[in-house]
């Protein structure tokens, strides 16, 4: 069966059959492998990507019912090719993962909070991960990522006062 | 179609079926997808009551304003559902069809006695949820028909709060048991209307009867002791997850901090609306 999705913002067709996952379409047909295979009945979350920019669970969907929604998976939050998002990098300043597997549904379901709100509780953070199982870290650092980044993104949305570049910048700490 | 084929099943979200799928415990010859039907979807407001599309995904009835004005008790209970991802697939009729004895969607529809509205072959039906409930995943829907819309009913009161809690043993998880309560205050506090509703202690979520209550102040003594009468009656499932004589004392605790926590809602309500 032939379908087109949108994914990363582009357009691409495929053939599948009727009864194969998104996952493994992402996966197999697209070599997208940043969208992991963990339990594959919808449990542990690993294989999470962006459904019109909220976090679902690409092993609980089929292929043949992806078509007409705008797909986001870990691979198209890079701002370029070898760069990192604010989210990515923030995960690899705290250490907010170990081994890997879980990441790129923990990112994407964090980058999804992190659309709705730059000011996350503590609270709002356990929420918005709740679906995804990391077994290495604990999530004490991946929630302190999260934090991080939000904190970041927070600064580069302020808007600061124009200096005058030949004054010294009295404020700056 | 559906009628048409023995073993055919209608996919909406898939949050259920999928899992079901791929453990090899559904094995359908065809998957009929009804999640973008137009008439199956939306929410709409009649005279006293709201009617909820059967495809409507739990994340938008969750932040649906006329949702959370007009059957806040819905409002509450949907962010227990599940997890964020999939609330964002599952659909609130899916939940109804599925008839977990623990999930809270069915537990509403029969705390608040809700109409539960069916697509036939030849038309429509519908039936009080309590009718619809038969037992643990089943409900009384026919071969070939299909759930299309909630009818919840809408509660006039200017002050209305509701509670909503549960234990289970991991955040989202199913609840060993689950307790939704609505109570409805006249201007001096005292409790004009109250309903209160059970589910994960037996094969289907109960309504309970705490009638006792319309008419006074709801104070400690009198909810506990309308409680454990309600509760007496009731029977206990034991199971892996937790014993009849657990769930029970759970029940017992919940019920009367779920009320306490619909009179409070109701009480921070402000009189304005009365004066």
């Amino acid at each position: 069966m032939k379908v087109e999705l949108r994914i990363n913002g582009v357009s691409r067709s495929t053939d599948v059959e009727p009864r194969k996952t998104l996952l493994d379409a992402l996966r197999e047909n697209f070599l997208l492998t940043g969208t992991r295979a963990g339990c594959e009945h919808g449990v542990c979350g690993a294989c999470t990507v962006l459904i019109d920019d909220e976090p679902v669970r690409s092993c609980l969907m089929f292929a043949v019912q992806a078509d007409g929604y705008e797909i986001t998976t870990i691979e198209g939050l890079a701002p370029a090719p070898g760069e990192l998002s604010v989210i990515q990098d923030a995960f690899c300043e705290t250490h907010g993962l170990q081994c890997g597997y879980c990441t790129s549904g923990m990112i994407l379901a964090a980058h999804a909070l992190l659309q709705h709100t730059l000011t996350p509780t503590r609270d709002d953070i356990v929420e918005a991960i709740s679906a995804n199982i990391c077994r290495c870290t604990g999530y004490g650092q991946i929630i302190e990522a999260v934090e991080f980044a939000a904190a970041r993104l927070r600064i580069a949305n302020t808007l600061r006062p124009v200096r005058d570049v030949d004054e010294p910048a009295a404020e700056t700490k | 179609m559906l009628a048409g084929d023995e073993d055919a099943r209608l996919i909406a979200g898939g949050q259920t079926l999928v899992p079901m799928l791929a453990m090899r415990l559904a094995r359908p010859a065809r998957l009929i997808d009804i999640l973008r039907l137009p008439e199956l979807a939306g929410i709409r407001e009649e005279r006293g009551a709201v009617v909820v599309g059967a495809t409507t995904r739990q994340a938008q009835a969750e932040r649906d304003s006329v949702i959370r004005a007009l059957v806040p008790m819905l409002a509450r209970a949907l962010p227990w559902v599940g997890h964020p991802p999939t609330r964002n697939r599952g659909t609130i009729g899916g939940s109804i069809a599925n008839a977990d004895p623990s999930a809270e969607i069915p537990l509403v529809a029969i705390t608040l006695g809700a109409e539960i509205m069916l697509a036939t072959k030849s038309g429509s039906r519908s039936m009080p949820a309590d009718d619809f409930f038969v037992g643990a995943m089943q409900t009384a829907i026919d071969q070939g028909e299909c759930v299309s819309a909630i009818r919840f009913p809408v509660w006039p009161h200017q002050r209305l709060g509701v509670g909503f809690l549960e234990i289970s043993a991991r955040r989202s998880d199913f609840a060993f048991v689950a307790v939704a309560a609505q109570v409805a205050l006249d201007e001096d506090g005292c409790c004009i209307d109250v309903a209160l509703g059970l589910g994960g202690v037996g094969e289907r979520p109960l309504r309970l009867k705490v009638s006792s209550l319309v008419g006074i102040k709801l104070d400690a003594a009198s909810v506990s002791e309308a409680v454990n009468r309600a509760l007496a009656e009731v029977e206990a499932t034991s199971d892996l997850h937790a014993s009849a004589a657990y769930r029970r004392r759970v029940a017992v605790t919940l019920c009367t901090r779920a009320l306490e926590q619909a009179r409070a809602d109701a009480s921070d309500k402000s009189r304005e609306g009365l004066r």
